[in-house]
């Protein structure tokens, strides 16, 4: 018969692991059960279609669902096109080993830095140096630079999985690199690269250190109607105008609100990757 | 007549619905040889599998009929898997060492079953080194990898691995199929001389094998049990006509 | 002809592309290494480094508490969050029936896509008060608040990573610790663990860069006092040290120059941290 000693061991091991599982899901429900029990009945139709009034002393998140949706567009149309073309440029293209090497080195890198540090680069290059000031724009293209490694490294990912059969089949018979590159290798690697940008989208929503820093807190509507506004348009995304609502105005209320939308966004997202990632299994 | 160790009377294994063993009764004596040959997918390694209840991994695995060890049961309810498993060791067709030590990978089992003291372990690892025939090539690297041995001393000290914790039965899956041919002389002489202090049972794909190390055989195809015997009079004079096809090499 | 064209001009496109990013990469790099040498010059390394004193107002700045702040709650949570999430993570790759399994790493995912501000909400006006009233402090916001903010912020990436480390080892070194009649708990921790132990440091790795560079949550709950640390009192780390005034500190000023000086020590450490990272999964492939 196994010992006492033995059979204590591989119990309290298992309970180890079931109790480690558990306080994990507990702490997922228990934050969101905060956010939601605090945050849903300050929810409704009028704090999500106004901006806030200081002369009716109401508080409305439009504008910053607004320029959280810009910030995610712009990143996306700036880091989608750069990070698979470098991807691309690196799997199909680079004529040595040791070149792509160095560049997955510097992109392995920079994906571990703290965003903090990006939001530091941001004010530099961006808003000083290129003179964007601190506007949503300087915003989206400093997390572009910091969703970059991330977008790179899925798309590399999913362009490995295309067999190397496949590609030789297709030069072998005579088609250029770009054609094989169009037809063949980034269809089959689109299922990937769509769970890459899923994975900077909810980074981006969630992004709140960058923000504070590069893009502005105002709460107004900006303009969006035309190319020279949008280029100029400053303001807080749903994120900032949450730490500004909790930390600079105790708004409690307001900010648990924001907090709800905040967290239905990134389950949607996370569904939404979900949903991508089923399909690449197919 | 010798002691029976393992008896299967009208045993059947299946997986989720694809049966791998149909009514198989075999006895294995104890202190002998015992190979099962057959053609892949023929059921002697699930028969195999079934005396250490390594097949309990194997997602829906279902056993019914009557396996014993000692006259108990393996399936029985009173069988405490750890302690079966003790007692039926198993050594697998690739060599699978830990990625520790020399040392660390015989003082495995007995450390496991509780075995404390260095004066104790050093002995039984010795010891087991020794019955496995790698002490003397090994004795001077006891703290290296386990993993920069050759293939032949791999398998060699999962044998000795697998003797640490002494015992009664030891089930060998294939265990040269991996290996060169050198090595592989060498493993099947090592079994021969293993026999004096446990039971064997052999799953093999090589008949010259068989031949060599076995002192009875039983020819497994289809899941069935065709034939088993004496290992000299089941190559020579085999009563079925199928073995007679199989041990003569015109299919498998 | 068209064809080539295309072809040729692809083939530019895609170069292009892949300088840019690497460019802008080494842009980063080098803007943030550059930007922190003028005040260190200034103030000299040691006493920026060592100086007990962070007051702007009298142009003293010494980031000594904020750095010994920022390692002491990474080594804290890394205590409390690394075990935790290695734990979870040998559920899911190995205790947990595979329904379950998924559900758990549902949750999971949906940990790691919380964002910090919301934790960090959650924070201040959950756990704070709490601290308060429980351990009958003049106030929550402590080192301890941020431990446990930092804790929860690194738990998803250490989970992810162990959980792959140890499904990636091969099932024959379980079948072979199980034959012996150890059983799966003994399997697990003996052979498994060890064998997956390259991966486990890099997961281990990857949560000290997460504690030492979140800043949002643990600005929430840390009272951002720059107090030499203890567990008990408010603390100002090096992430929350930078952003609590980077709003504030003057374009130009020695104060601004001083901020992105605690941002290249910050650089410097998780650099450093990334380093011992990829050395820790190199010799795991160099092992076999």
């Amino acid at each position: 018969m196994m010992s006492l000693g033995r059979r204590i061991y591989s119990g309290a091991v298992r309970l180890m692991l079931w109790a480690s599982a558990s306080a994990v899901c507990a702490l997922l429900l228990w934050l969101s059960g905060c956010v939601l029990f605090r945050g849903v009945p300050g929810l409704s139709l009028e704090l999500l279609t106004s901006q806030e009034s200081v002369l009716h002393g109401t508080v409305g998140i439009l504008p910053a669902a607004v320029n959280t949706l810009f910030v995610i567009a712009v990143t996306l149309a700036l880091v989608l096109p750069l990070g698979v073309g470098a991807a691309v440029y690196l799997s199909e293209y680079a004529p040595s080993r040791r070149l792509a090497g160095a560049i997955t080195f510097a992109a392995d890198a920079l994906a571990g830095l703290p965003s903090i540090l990006y939001a530091m680069a941001g004010v530099i290059l961006f808003c000083s140096a290129l003179g964007l000031q601190k506007t949503l724009l300087a915003g989206a293209l400093t997390l572009a630079v910091m969703n970059l490694p991330t977008v790179i490294r899925s798309t590399q990912e999913s362009l490995r999985a295309v067999p190397r059969s496949c590609r030789e089949g297709a030069l072998g018979l005579g088609s250029g690199r770009w054609h094989m590159v169009r037809t063949l290798v980034l269809p089959a690697s689109a299922g990937g690269i769509a769970t890459g940008c899923m994975l900077a989208v909810g980074r981006v929503a969630g992004e709140s250190a960058v923000l504070l820093y590069t893009a502005g807190l105002s709460t107004a509507m900006q303009d969006f109607t035309s190319l020279r506004g949008m280029a100029g348009a400053s303001g807080a995304t749903l994120t900032t105008v949450l730490y500004l609502y909790a930390k600079e105005r105790a708004d409690f209320a307001a900010a648990f609100s924001v907090a709800t939308v905040l967290l239905a966004l990134q389950l949607a997202i996370h569904l939404g990757t979900a949903l991508a990632g089923r399909r690449r299994r197919r | 007549m010798e002691r029976i160790v393992i008896a299967a009377r009208q045993l059947e294994v299946s997986y989720g619905g694809t049966q791998a063993l149909r009514g198989v009764s075999l006895d294995i004596p104890a202190r002998q040889v015992t190979a099962l040959i057959g053609p892949s997918g023929c059921g002697k390694s699930t028969f195999l599998r079934s005396i250490n209840r390594m097949n309990d991994l194997t997602e829906g695995v279902r056993v019914r009929g009557s396996l014993t060890f000692h006259s108990r049961e393996i399936y029985g309810p009173d069988w405490d898997v750890t302690d079966l498993r003790r007692r039926v060791g198993m050594v697998f067709q690739r060599p699978n060492p830990f990625p520790m030590s020399v040392y660390d990978n015989v003082a495995y089992g007995p450390r496991i079953h509780g075995v404390r003291g260095r004066g104790r372990l050093e002995g039984i690892v010795e010891a087991s080194l020794r019955a496995a025939g790698l002490w003397e090539e090994v004795r001077d690297r006891l703290k290296k990898s386990a993993l920069d041995l050759s293939g032949g001393q791999q398998q060699r000290l999962c044998i000795a691995r697998a003797l640490a914790v002494e015992p009664e039965v030891l089930l060998m899956d294939e265990v040269t199929s991996a290996l060169d041919p050198v090595s592989t002389a060498r493993v099947e002489e090592l079994i021969c001389d293993l026999r004096e202090r446990c039971t064997i049972v052999l799953v093999t794909h090589s008949l010259p094998q068989a031949r060599r190390a076995a002192d009875r055989t039983a020819f497994f195809l289809s899941g069935e049990l065709v034939e088993q015997g004496e290992t000299a009079r089941l190559f020579t004079l085999p009563r079925d006509p199928r073995t007679r096809d199989y041990v003569a090499g015109r299919f498998g | 002809m068209t064809r080539r064209w295309a072809e040729r001009v692809m083939g530019l496109l895609f170069l292009l592309c892949g300088l840019t990013a690497v460019a802008l990469l080494a842009l980063i790099a080098a803007y943030l290494f550059l930007s922190g040498l003028p005040a260190i010059r200034e103030l000299g390394l040691g006493p920026f480094l060592l100086g007990r004193t962070w007051d702007p107002d009298t142009l003293q700045f010494g980031i000594l508490p904020l750095l010994l702040a920022s390692l002491w709650a990474t080594a804290g949570a890394v205590v409390l969050g690394v075990p935790a999430g290695f734990f979870t993570a040998l559920f899911l790759a190995k205790a947990a029936p595979p329904r379950l399994a998924g559900l758990v790493r549902g949750a999971v995912d949906l940990l790691a896509g919380m964002p910090s501000v919301v934790v960090g909400l959650v924070g201040m006006t959950v756990l704070v008060p709490l601290l308060r009233e429980r351990l009958s402090l003049p106030a929550g916001d402590t080192l301890l608040a941020a431990i446990l903010m930092l804790a929860v912020m690194l738990l998803p990436p250490v989970i992810a990573v162990s959980q792959d480390a140890l499904a990636a080892v091969p099932a024959a070194y379980e079948e072979a610790s199980l034959a012996l009649g150890a059983t799966p708990e003994e399997t697990w921790l003996r052979v498994t663990a060890p064998a997956a132990r390259s991966g486990l440091a890099a997961a281990a790795a990857l949560g000290v860069g997460r504690a030492l560079g979140e800043a949002t949550a643990v600005l929430m709950v840390a009272g951002n006092v720059a107090n030499m640390p203890s567990l008990l009192s408010s603390v100002r780390l090096l992430t929350t040290g930078i952003a609590i005034e980077m709003n504030y500190a003057a374009p130009g000023s020695l104060h601004r120059q001083a901020l992105f000086s605690i941002a290249l020590v910050l650089f410097v450490l998780v650099v450093l941290v990334n380093i011992l990272l990829t050395l820790a999964l190199r010799r795991g492939r160099g092992a076999r």
